[in-house]
Order: C-alpha cells, then structure tokens, then sequence
C-alpha cells in the first residue's frame, strides 16, 4: 500500500507542482540541516535498524559518509525504509536525496527511470539459496523447482532468463517484501531462495535453522549495487560520486579512522590532496577542503566499512573477492583527487 | 404580468445553466492542465512515459496463469490479463462463497435455538473485529504451516496430492464428444427455466400448489448425465505426478489462492450475515402473522412473503459488500497471490518504472469493476422493487 501511495504522490507532485524541485540538491539539504537517505530497513548488514533504532549497514554507513562531508556529523542523516518496489518513486518524487539500499545499476534504469547512478560501491551476483535435505550441489538441478523471488527486482528477470537459458522448467513464486520470501522460503512453500549473494548470506542467518540451508557456488548475473540520485543535478551526483572515491582513495593510500589525525602531516601528495591539506578539492564539490578527512574521521575507509559492516568483523563473514581494491585483485578503483 | 414572470423564470434557468457550464469548463480545464503539466514535468525529469511499454517483453515468471503466458515470449500487456483475470476468479468465487456463508449465518442469528443463534452471533463479533490483513496472513501461515512438505504429501484417493505446495487434482481432458454433454446442459437450464414460469403462472391463475422442483433438478443434472452415458464417457483425467521438486501436471490449487480466498469469504460473509439479519428483521412481523392466518406453511412463509421483501432492504447494503470484497482483493500482494496489483502495480509498475501509468490504469481498472458490480446488483434491485399498482 505504501507503493501505491507514494506512485500517488508522485503524480500529484506532476499533475500541479510547477516544476519538479531536482536542481541543487546540495542547498536543499544544507538547509534542511539533514540529509534524507533512502535505505532498506530489513536487510542485515546493508541497512537496518537496531532495537533502538540506530541504523546500521553498509549502504547506512555511505550517507552518513555523506552527511559527514556535508554537515562534519554523521548523524544529521534522517533514513526512509524503502522497498524494492517503491524505491525509485520516492527518489524521484523528491522524498529522498539519495537511494543507498543495494540497489542494481542497469541500463532501464540509469535511462528511463529519471536518475542517475554515481558509482559502485558493491559489486554482487545472484544466487541460490535451497535446503540442504534437496541434497542439490548446483543451480543447473534445479530442474522443476519451486524458487521464491522478491518482486521489483533485477533477480525477478535473471531468474527467468537463467531458467528459459537452460531449457530447465522453472515455478515461480514472486513476493513483494524480502522479508515474506524468506519466511515463505523458511516454511518450505520453495524449494530455492534466490536473490543477490550478499543478501543470501544475510537473509540465511534470520532462518530457523541457519544450517540447514546452503548458497549454491553459482553466480547468475551480474548485481553492480550503488547509490542513485535524481537526474538533472550534476553537481549532487558528484558529490555522491566522490565520496565512494574519497573512501577507496583513503584506503588505498592507508588512511584509518584512527590514523586520520597523524596522516595530515603525511608527505605523500595524494594523501594530502586527499585529506584537504593541499589544494581545493572540496570547494570544487561544494563542501568545505576537510571533507574527505570527515569521511575517514567518522566512518573510515572503504575497507573498514565493508570488514565492519559484511565482511570479517560482521556475522556475514562475506570475502572482499571482486570487491577488493584493484592492487589487491578486485575492481574497486578509486579515482584519483587530483 | 404574466409574460413579465415567464422571462425572469427564463432568465434565471439561463444563470443556472450557464454557471453549470462554467463550472464544467473549468474542471475540465484543471484536468487537461494537469495532465499537460503531469507530462511536462515527467519529460523534464527525464522519466519514461506513455504506453508504449505495453508491447515490450514482460521476461517476469507469473505463479498462476488462466490464459497462456510464459516469461520469454509474453508482454507486459500480456502480464496485465494474467494478473486482471486472477483478480476476477478470486474476486468471483469470493462473492459466491461469502454469500452462502453469510446467509446461512445471518438466517442462524435469527434462529430460535440458543446455541446456534450464540454461535453465529461469536461468529460476526470476531471475524469483523479483526483487521482483514491479519485474517489473510493468519490464514497464510496456518494452511502453510499444518499441510505437510512435498515428500511428506497427502495422497487423495481420487488420485492427486496435498501438500505445502498447493491442492493438485485430476484435471478433466475433454474429448470432442464433450460438446454433447454440454449442449445438454444448457437445453437442461432452458427446459427447467420454462417449467418453472409455466408452474408459477398456473399457481396463479388457479391457486393450485405446482411443486416442480423435482422435476427441475432431473432437467438439470439428468439431461447431462444421460448425455455422458450415450456419447460414451468423452473425458479424461491427467493424474498430477509426483517429481523430484514439485507436483507436476493436473489442476493445481495454490495456497497463495486458497489463503486470500478463504480470508476475503469468511471476512465478507460476517458483514453479509449482517446485513441478511437487518434485511429479514426489516419485514414487519404482521406479514408473517398474515400468511400464518392464510394457512401458510413457515417454509412457504419464508420462501413466499418474508425473502421476497427482505431482499429489497438486503440488496443495496450487499451490493457495498460485493465492492469491499473485490477491492479487498488486493491485500493479495501480503502473501504472493498474483492478482493485478501484484503482478500489474508490482513487477510491471517496477520493472518499466513508469508509476503514473502503471497506477492510473490500475485503478480505472478497480473503478470499471466496481461500476459493473453495482450497475448488476442495481439492475437486480429493479427487478425485486415493489411493482407500484
């Protein structure tokens, strides 16, 4: 229901406002004195809030990188659960700054959709998921299985086309939540569970019995997950952009949440383009020449997000494998700040 | 003096009309500029728009299908009847179940036996103080929950099987000869339909009783059966199979279908009994008392002089029932069951992004529904409004 209200307020917004508000996002925001994050609210690890209602997670920990920069307060961040379905419409009507909930760039909707993705910040796969009683190894038996999928989502698609691509039947069953797959999942309505690997690993662990469910080894496709902004607003896209970059970069040159401080007086140019100590980086986007020393200052580097947040330090335990920095044989690839 | 009164009565029908048509222009007005606007700002905002999404490729699998669809090679227009059709049949049975259910327990309110009376009264209080969408997830988890997994099935001795996957039947295969029996069928209906007037007008125009109803029920189901026997059985049945992960093959039940359609009948039939309880204790106790002292028996009563007139208050009341039952439909996107806003205001609305379209049609869609509804139950009403002599 909360789809169809927010598609109703979108059109609204359409039918009588003037002119969609999309430029200059940035002074929106500053004036507001908060940045609105839209995030997922259920999905462990990515974005979801603790009992007390602090958010946490991956995607969570990239607008507070932002409203670092912004506000130097990570906490001047309000988040907006959204669902796979209702996502776009609440970036485009406004009621978000930015989309940070595992989110797939594909071409559909980087042209059609009105928004613009900035950067990769998660690069993930499909998989399955089944019960280890099927005693199945690979996704190519699943010949004639039951599959739970969440609807509004890329998986829906690579599903069927995996499927029809093996000549292999295939019997659907489509929900609109993660949370109703799993649990439907859980209670043996499917005999597979299928969406992003890094959501599997999740979504496993809120399982009755953990164990007893297996992650096939097959990848189906290819789930590049980033943040979206709204399309017409460069200059907030760039903003968005480089503080993926800025987190890469501090990783890559070895600059820590806690050696933030001692790296200001680094020698090392980049470091210290970085960190504002030379040149006018931060101006150029906005913000004040500190930005990125906020980002490390609050959240730290790319790597230690991703250690805390899904990898080693996190019950997920994910391995950083395409998601290492390029030196390190992955495809993360900070651009240069120079 | 009289022409003097004439024009002034002219004169202010011409202020009448011509503020009517102000308001219409400028009502219309607001609409066409919005939508105008709505597509101004949709192009500015670099989003898709119009219909041309209707012809693209859905490549989105659907649970439940009446018409053929298939991921790879059906369109998002495609997917639109599949979800629309699901919506119908749920919505359809819906309607026929909730109300013999909600009869049958407005008529037991009613009844003179305490306990049956009681328990019917338990049964409205609870049900309708219970929000729908926690009835449909209770029915959900409780049909899942207690069926047993697929290697566990329950065989039935029809053949077929009942699992957490859903009902599977022997499907009827239909041979060419089947065509027999159902034209039997229908020259069955017509004969027991003249019967029925021809018994009704002699009872009026001699008082002689005409019970027929034997007759009616030979007609209707003897006529076909003897149709069955002579063209020599022309139906088969595909045995649903047992595979490796699912049931394959035969009628399928899902319990996607079941859950949403057991939640909206019990749920609807306790405002129906309502409903049939007002609508009886609307007809003055006199009227039975009058047919009691004309000799009537209570069963003739009731079918005779008490329904007749209970239907006039009942109708109206049941045609909102009817809506609430067909919008309430799409609670179905809770527990998966593909009905138009699942799959249509869903995956298609997610997939193509284009929201605006997606929901006006979604919704001019749940208007027509709803119009065609209360234009039937109107034109019924008509039919049982008092004959004015």
């Amino acid at each position: 229901m909360k789809r169809i209200a927010t598609a109703l307020s979108l059109a609204l917004l359409l039918a009588f406002s003037a002119q969609v508000a999309r430029a200059q996002t940035l002074q929106t925001v500053k004036q507001r004195g908060q940045l609105i994050c839209g995030a997922n609210g259920t999905l462990g690890g990515f974005g979801l809030p603790d009992p007390q209602g602090n958010w946490t997670g991956f995607d969570v920990d990239f607008c507070r990188a932002i409203a670092a920069a912004i506000f130097n307060d990570p906490s001047k961040v309000k988040f907006v659960p959204l669902t796979a379905g209702n996502r776009f419409t609440a970036l485009q009507s406004g009621e978000v700054d930015v989309l940070s909930r595992n989110t797939t760039w594909t071409m559909s909707r980087d042209t059609t959709l009105g928004l613009d993705f900035a950067a990769v910040t998660f690069y993930d796969g499909q998989g399955f998921m089944v019960h280890k009683s099927l005693k199945v190894s690979s996704a190519l038996e699943l010949n004639g299985a039951s599959v739970c999928v969440q609807q509004g989502t890329t998986t829906e698609l690579n599903l069927a086309d995996y499927f029809r691509s093996h000549q292999m039947a295939l019997k659907t069953v489509t929900f609109a939540t993660a949370d109703e797959a799993t649990k439907a999942y859980d209670s043996g309505r499917c005999d597979s569970y299928t969406t992003d690997s890094s959501q599997l690993y999740s979504e496993r662990l809120r399982l009755t019995n953990p164990d007893d469910n297996i992650v096939l080894p097959e990848i189906i496709s290819k789930e590049p997950l980033g943040p979206a902004v709204r399309q017409g607003d460069d200059s907030w896209e760039d903003l968005v952009r480089w503080t993926h970059h800025a987190m890469l970069d501090a990783e890559e040159l070895g600059v820590t949440k806690s050696n933030v401080d001692e790296q200001l007086k680094s020698a090392n140019p980049e470091t210290r383009r970085l960190l504002g100590v030379e040149g006018q980086f931060g101006q150029s986007i906005g913000l004040t020449n500190d930005w990125a020393y906020r980002i490390v200052k609050y959240i730290g580097n790319y790597g230690e997000s991703f250690d805390r947040n899904v990898g080693q330090g996190s019950p997920l335990k994910i391995v950083r494998g395409l998601n290492a920095l390029w030196t390190k044989g992955g495809l993360q690839y900070g651009l240069p700040v120079r | 003096m009289n022409g003097a009164i004439k024009s002034a009565r002219y004169s202010a029908q011409a202020w009448r009309i011509g503020l009517q048509v102000l308001l219409a222009v400028i009502v219309g007005g607001l609409i066409y500029g919005a939508f105008i606007n709505a597509a101004d700002n949709l192009e500015r905002a670099h989003i898709a728009s119009g219909f041309g999404f209707w012809n693209n490729s859905a490549g989105f699998d659907i649970s439940q299908t009446l018409i053929p669809y298939s991921a790879n090679t059906s369109t998002f227009g495609q997917a639109f009847w599949v979800g629309l059709l699901n919506t119908l049949l749920v919505a359809a049975l819906g309607v026929v179940l909730a109300t013999i259910l909600g009869f049958a327990i407005g008529i037991a309110r009613l009844s003179r036996n305490w306990l049956v009376a009681r328990l019917a009264g338990f049964y409205v209080e609870l049900i309708r103080n219970i929000p729908l969408l926690l009835q449909l997830l209770f029915w959900y988890n409780a049909v899942l929950k207690a069926l047993p997994e697929l290697r566990g099935s329950i065989v039935l001795p029809t053949g077929g099987f009942l699992n957490n996957r859903g009902l599977f039947l022997p499907r009827p295969v239909f041979a060419p000869g089947f065509a027999a029996v159902g034209a039997a069928l229908l020259v069955g209906i017509a004969a027991a339909i003249v019967l029925h007037i021809w018994a009704r007008r002699r009872r009026e125009r001699t008082g002689a009783p005409t019970p027929v109803g034997w007759w009616i029920a030979v007609l209707i189901v003897g006529l076909p059966l003897a149709a069955l026997t002579l063209a020599g059985f022309p139906v088969a049945f595909e045995l649903p199979q047992m595979s490796r992960f699912n049931v394959i093959g035969g009628l399928e039940i899902l319990p996607e279908f079941a859950a949403l359609l057991l939640a909206l009948s019990i749920y609807t039939a306790a405002f129906i009994a309502e409903v049939v309880r007002a609508g009886i204790l609307a007809v003055p106790s006199g009227q039975t008392e009058a047919a009691q002292a004309l000799g009537l028996r209570s069963g003739t009563t009731l079918r005779l002089i008490v329904v007749p007139q209970a239907m006039r208050a009942i109708v109206p009341p049941l045609t909102n029932q009817y809506l609430n039952l067909t919008k309430n439909s799409s609670l179905a996107v809770a527990i998966g069951y593909p009905d138009l806003v699942q799959v249509f205001a869903g995956s298609v609305l997610n997939i193509t992004g284009q929201a605006v379209e997606v929901i006006a049609i979604t919704m001019a869609v749940y208007l027509t529904i709803s119009l065609v509804t209360s234009l039937l139950m109107n034109l019924y009403g008509r039919m049982t409004a008092i004959a004015e002599r």
